[in-house]
């Protein structure tokens, strides 16, 4: 078990740079989950510390070593890749004895290794068998055998469900949750998918197109995220996003519809230019004398626990997340409120999140 | 088929038989001739019915030869050919998976370099660069030799090519979790690598044999000594003293007898053949 260290980590191929001045400490036995849309760098950050890619710039560190220039096999890591990547050839015993067996361990303490990690998995009906006779779950399973056996001091994760399907994810979700609970190994752990990254992680890693967006826990990134980009990035529907200009105790929009600030929320001076944020979950439909905006529904979508209401405000998507129950059509025109200590103002120029005081 | 008409299954096998008497007929009246005695044969029309001089006919191919060509025994033409087929399928399906793993495998300079190079040696066959081959195998006195007969042969890039082409199907993260493993290349080639291409190689095998088996200018031009006759050249040889001094029953029990290795190799090998030809094991 060891403590993985990015300091100021950046990588290019050729000319075009995708990695920029990375910095992250995962704590040992910590559970860390990169996430970040297509082709933001997550795969490229994993196989940086893996050492299957060599860095630009910076420093890794795995277990207060750093390791720029040693050998993957000597990193004392393991991966699970998203196609598993087994040997399809050795049946799933040889699969996850095969690390050890270069290692030069001896045949007696292999088996013993093989034995335990099949147990955890449930694997043990299916030694004998090849990849090819297995389901999907079951590979997964096996290539997180493979990992397990080694005893590795930090498991890398790249997008290990992303090849089942959605049922048999949530299934393996808690299991992946459960064994990092019982070994406690360090992981990291790359997904573009934030229902994963918000159960699974301790702290999560919000990468955009090569650079760290936010770091923290996953309910504080969801609560106050860093950036539009992560507010828009995390929650199912992402948070609502208006730009416009602060006027008296109002909010104008670019094309002059303007939404009412309720008193006692923060906001930005009076003049500036700004991004308000709110989650669909936040809009709750109130009397027409205090609505903040109103807006006209267009399409619904009811997932039977909760319905959303999509429409356009100012040519702005928006959706609003209402009760199961709630009676509307399209066409509904739905006064909304806000609530005051959950409206997020980002600045349009940066996208940082403005930290106001109420007022 | 599709349809089930039975005019056109007709056809169809009509066809097939056409196919297979065009093929077999010649077969067949080689085997006749090789049962018969050399008068038999002779005859005009020539007698369609096996004879009896089968044992006899074999028996003195194999062990002596065509004693009017003053051939060697066929049983030695036997060997040699043997020899060479199997070197030059080993020598090129082991040289060819290597340097496909190299070209795929491993970033060095002027590496597509030296792909092309290897992939322009497709165009370069023995016959077509046999003047300059022949003057230096004989420079090297390698003339009446195994290695001058096989080593030419091994030479050229079609097993190389298509041993690239399957490499690059199989997914990179199989070379990364080998070396995640521990795995040094030279281990990756031999524990996964070559159990990968088995299929790839058992098929290219049975090619390869049948290529070394029927080589024919190459062994022509460079053996003058009967003992390294290959069978192709030695059946060639027993007929070059023209029609009356050529003892038919002989060459043509000499011709089944060469007909023989090849045909057993694609039978033996059948089922590895086609799975290597038509599925890859990922
Ligand atoms: N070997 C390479 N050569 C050149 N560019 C590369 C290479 N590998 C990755 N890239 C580029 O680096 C960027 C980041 O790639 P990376 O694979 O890390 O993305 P990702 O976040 O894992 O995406 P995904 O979710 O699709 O897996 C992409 O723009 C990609 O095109
Ligand atoms: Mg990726």
């Amino acid at each position: 078990m060891a403590e993985v260290v990015l300091r100021h980590v950046s990588k290019s191929f050729g000319k075009t740079q995708v990695i920029y001045d990375m910095d992250l400490v995962v704590a040992d036995g910590e559970f860390v989950v990169i996430v970040g849309p297509s082709g933001c760098g997550k795969s490229t950050v994993l196989r940086m510390i893996a050492g299957l890619e060599p860095v630009t710039g910076g420093v890794i560190e795995i277990g207060g070593r750093v390791v720029n220039d040693v050998e993957p096999k000597d990193r004392n890591i393991a991966m699970v890749f998203q196609n598993y990547a087994l040997y399809p050839h050795m049946s799933v015993r040889e699969n996850m004895a095969y690390g050890l067996r270069i290692r030069g361990m001896p045949k007696a303490e292999i088996a013993e290794h093989v034995a335990r990690a099949a147990k955890i998995l449930e694997l043990e009906g299916l030694l004998d068998r090849k990849p090819r006779e297995l389901s999907g779950g079951q590979r997964q399973r096996v290539a997180m055998g493979r990992a397990i056996v080694r005893d590795p001091a930090a498991f890398l994760f790249d997008e290990p469900l992303s090849n089942l399907d959605a049922k048999l994810r949530v299934q393996m979700r808690l299991e992946i949750q459960k064994l990092s609970r019982e070994l406690g190994t360090t992981s990291l752990y790359v997904t573009h998918d934030q229902v994963e990254a918000m159960t699974l992680a301790h702290r999560m890693v919000v990468m955009n197109a090569g650079r760290v967006e936010q770091i923290g826990a996953p309910l504080d990134v969801y609560l106050r995220p860093a950036s539009a980009f992560v507010a828009a990035f995390i929650g199912v529907p992402p948070m609502n996003l208006l730009a416009g200009r602060v006027g008296e105790g109002a909010f104008t929009l670019g094309n002059g519809l303007v939404v009412r600030l309720p008193a006692g929320a923060p906001r930005p001076p009076f003049g500036a230019e700004a991004i308000l944020g709110v989650r669909p979950e936040h809009l709750a439909p109130v009397g027409e004398a205090e609505a903040a905006l109103t807006l006209t529904v267009e399409t619904i979508e009811r997932l039977g626990a909760d319905t959303l209401a999509h429409g356009t405000f100012d040519g702005n998507p928006m959706v609003v997340r209402l009760p199961a129950e709630a009676t509307l059509q399209p066409g509904t025109r739905l006064a909304l409120g806000l609530v005051p200590d959950e409206i997020h103002w980002f600045d349009p120029q940066t996208q940082k999140r403005l930290d106001l005081p109420g007022g | 088929m599709v349809e089930k008409r039975p005019a056109l299954s007709a056809a169809a096998y009509a066809i097939l038989a056409l196919g297979v008497a065009i093929v077999a007929l010649p077969v067949y009246v080689t085997f006749v001739a090789s049962t018969q005695t050399l008068d038999q044969i002779l005859e005009v029309p020539m007698s369609l019915v096996p004879g009896t001089e089968l044992l006899a006919n074999y028996t003195a191919a194999l062990t002596s030869g065509s004693e009017r060509a003053a051939s060697a025994p066929v049983g030695r033409m036997m060997v040699v050919s043997l020899v060479v087929a199997l070197t030059v399928s080993f020598g090129k399906i082991v040289i060819s998976l290597l340097s496909a793993f190299a070209i795929v495998y491993f970033r060095f300079p002027l590496r597509m370099f030296f792909f092309w190079m290897i992939f322009v040696t497709l165009m370069l066959p023995v016959e077509v660069r046999i003047l300059p081959t022949y003057e230096v195998i004989a420079d090297l006195h390698l003339l009446n030799t195994y290695a001058g007969l096989t080593v030419p042969l091994i030479a050229s890039a079609t097993a190389t090519f298509l041993f690239r082409q399957f490499f690059m199907t199989i997914p990179d993260e199989l070379a990364e979790a080998a070396r995640i493993d521990g795995a040094s290349p030279m281990r990756f080639f031999w524990d996964v690598v070559v159990p990968l291409s088995r299929t790839n190689m058992a098929a290219l095998f049975v090619i390869l044999f049948i290529y070394g088996w029927n080589q024919y200018l190459w062994p022509l031009l460079i053996t003058t000594e009967e003992s390294m006759y290959t069978v192709v050249i030695g059946i060639r040889r027993m007929i070059a003293g023209g029609d009356a001094a050529t003892e038919w029953n002989i060459v043509m029990a000499t011709a089944m007898l060469a007909m023989l290795p090849p045909a057993l190799v694609v039978l033996l090998m059948q089922r590895w053949f086609v799975k290597g030809l038509v599925e890859t094991e990922k």
